[in-house]
């Protein structure tokens, strides 16, 4: 188990980590999620003893990784894919590491071929690519049968495959009773890999709780209805019965509907009811991805504005239209991973006033969650719109 | 942790990188040949010598000549060997791995120094032995006082010079910043102080100069240095310890 309390991590005035306090349990994967520079590495360094905290304390089963017993056989790390030296074979890199901790050197032709390296076991690190240089570090984070695996990235630059196979290596090892701490990028793969999650931002906890609590505590489901393009009166009309009922609605760009706080079957009556005609509907289910950015929008230090291209563009030649801009979802729309929170009051981390999503289709809900999907059956009705919403009325 | 375990490992780490033995072969073959060359110019110009130079020959010391360049090649072992670890972040494996860090650097300052001093005194009888040779009619015999000393004393003087630029990448991390600072001081400022009358106090007390004492058997006639060849490489040892502990100390408290 790894416990930080109070961790803080200063560089001169700038406050990488603040107060951080958190446990990963044995047994489970614990994801680790913060937007770049939000202190994810440094928190990992500081829980293996590089980087001394500037105030609290991160302990490994009770021991500050410095007083830990034969450390590298309790605890095994993956942080940087690229730290080996390059013109060091495969094998001898993890030879010299199992010697450290005692290792025979049988162990680490077991874990070359654990990570499907033994082709390449005595070619030069240098020629790696980057999954066969993610391959390796995970090789060297096995080999000491480690209680307690650390992971910095672990996917960057796999294949398909290795993807899987890193997923299942962590699930595995979880399974196995073993404290499984990973950090990624790729929200897809944590809502598939881990089962517990903790994020931060700007050095500072955002959240800390199951992966099921975190998207329903974060995110909403919602339901995208479609009425026929030719009639807009019936978009309307709609609109009005379902707004009436205690929804929220909020129009999309292609003309789609995006209705919350109303059980699917529920829709369809009111439709029914209001006799307009429905040519989709359809169960949205939150990902773990609209999640995550609905969370952290706030605490992001590296945002990415649009491209001006200012004296890139050619001339236009006279009588030339301007191609069309297409907005892509996502640029320079603050608003658009937020979509409305589904209870009013259950919010602990209320978005800023965004303006209602407008894009071509919401962000595809990515696979897995494991929340039940609120549409299925005819839940109670949400309560009702969040007061600072825009109304549908307003947006249009 | 075992401080074997770490020895062990370090060994690894040394023998299976390329610099290693680029670095150790290039120190030998530059220190011999160098040495063989201007062993045999002297021995052509012997008869051209003042009568001071000829009293302040000293065959010995000048089949070691080539250590001046040959030293170079050292330092680029001494630097390299730790900030390798560095530079392609190695180290925070390494430190994770043992998280003593005085067992970490003086593990591998302890495998690279006793490599460096194989070869070294290997090069050093080498250097003398074909020196010698070069030198003809003029040449020392291993048996002749202080001579053996002398020889000894030239691998003792080379092994220092690599765990010195140890101590100081320890302290710099960054292989450019170390081979900047010490090949400079060690090839330029270092002679240059000991050769401008004003400063030659003061340069006498570097490392190299201090340390090159312990290769000289004949003293030179207008000789007024302070110390013998023991002193002089007591001299050394003192700079080459700061050089550690200074690089002990920030690596035990710096981040990684």
């Amino acid at each position: 188990m790894i416990e930080a309390v109070g961790l803080t991590k200063r560089y001169g005035d700038k406050t990488a980590v603040y107060n951080l306090s958190f446990q990963v349990r044995p047994g489970s994967v614990t994801g680790f999620l913060g937007p770049n520079g939000s202190g994810k590495s440094t928190t990992m360094r500081m829980i293996l003893g590089l980087d001394n905290p500037s105030a609290g304390q991160v302990t490994i089963g009770g021991y500050p990784y410095r007083k830990l017993p034969n450390a590298p056989r309790q605890v095994g790390a993956l942080l940087d894919a690229k730290a080996v030296h390059g013109g060091r074979h495969a094998r001898n890199h993890l030879l010299c590491l199992a010697q450290l901790s005692g290792i025979p050197a049988r162990r680490v032709d077991e874990v070359l071929g654990v990570v499907g390296l033994q082709d390449v076991a005595r070619k030069r690190s240098k020629g790696f690519s980057l999954g066969m240089g993610q391959r390796l570090g995970i090789a060297a984070a096995l080999l000491g049968d480690p209680q307690v695996l650390l992971f910095d990235e672990p996917v960057n630059g796999l294949d398909p495959e290795g993807i899987l196979w890193v997923r299942n290596l962590m699930k595995s090892l979880a399974a196995e009773g073993r404290t499984v701490f990973v950090s990624s990028h790729l929200m897809s793969e944590m809502a598939l890999t881990a089962d517990h999650l903790i994020v931060i931002g700007r050095g500072q906890m955002l959240a800390d709780m199951s992966i099921g609590d975190f998207i329903s505590h974060n995110s909403a489901d919602f339901a995208r209805v479609r009425t026929p393009d030719t009639d807009p009166q019936q978009r309307e009309k709609l609109t009005a019965a379902l707004t009436e009922a205690g929804g929220q609605v909020l129009p999309e760009q292609d003309g789609a509907l995006r209705v919350t706080g109303l059980p699917l079957p529920r829709i369809s009556d009111l439709a029914h009811g209001a006799d307009v005609r429905l040519w989709e509907l359809s169960p949205h289910q939150a990902s773990l991805e609209e999640a995550y950015m609905r969370m952290t929008q706030g605490a992001v230090d590296y945002r990415s504005t649009i491209d001006q291209r200012a004296g890139l563009q050619q001339e236009l030649q006279p009588g030339m239209m301007p191609p069309q801009q297409m907005p892509v979802p996502g640029q320079g729309q603050p608003g658009w991973y937020a979509p409305p929170p589904p209870q009013q009051g259950g919010q602990p981390f209320a978005m800023p006033q965004g303006q209602p999503p407008a894009g071509p289709y919401g962000a595809p809900a990515a696979p897995g969650g494991g929340e039940p999907n609120p549409y299925a059956q005819a839940a109670p009705a949400r309560p009702s719109a969040a007061p600072e919403l825009t109304k549908p009325e307003d947006a249009r | 942790m075992a401080a074997t375990q770490v020895v062990r490992s370090e060994w690894t780490k040394i023998r299976s990188v390329a610099s290693t033995v680029w670095t150790l072969s290039l120190a030998a073959v530059v220190t011999i040949a160098l040495g063989m060359l201007i062993s045999l110019l002297s021995k052509n110009e012997f008869d051209t010598m003042s009568r001071q130079d000829r009293l302040s020959f000293d065959p010995t010391f000048i089949s070691f000549a080539g250590m001046s360049l040959g030293q170079l090649a050292m330092i680029v072992f001494g630097v390299l060997v730790v900030s390798n670890e560095y530079s392609t972040g190695m180290i925070r494996t390494s430190l994770a791995a043992v998280p003593q860090r005085g067992t970490f650097l003086f593990s591998k300052i302890a495998v690279a120094t006793g490599l460096a001093f194989v070869v070294a005194l290997a090069t050093s009888f080498v250097a003398f032995f074909l020196g010698q040779a070069m030198l003809g009619s003029h040449r020392a015999s291993i048996g002749d006082p202080g001579v053996l000393r002398a020889v000894i004393g030239g691998g003792l003087y080379m092994t220092l010079i690599a765990v010195f630029s140890m101590g100081v990448a320890t302290m710099l991390r960054s292989p450019m910043l170390s081979l900047g600072i010490l090949m400079p001081f060690f090839f330029l400022i270092s002679a240059i102080l000991g050769n401008v009358d004003a400063t030659k106090k003061i340069g006498r007390y570097l490392p190299d100069q201090a340390g090159n004492k312990i290769m000289q058997v004949v003293t030179p006639v207008d000789d007024d240095t302070p110390y013998g060849p023991w002193g002089g490489l007591g001299i050394m040892v003192l700079w080459v310890v700061v050089a550690v502990a200074g690089g002990y100390a920030l690596l035990k408290k710096r981040d990684a």
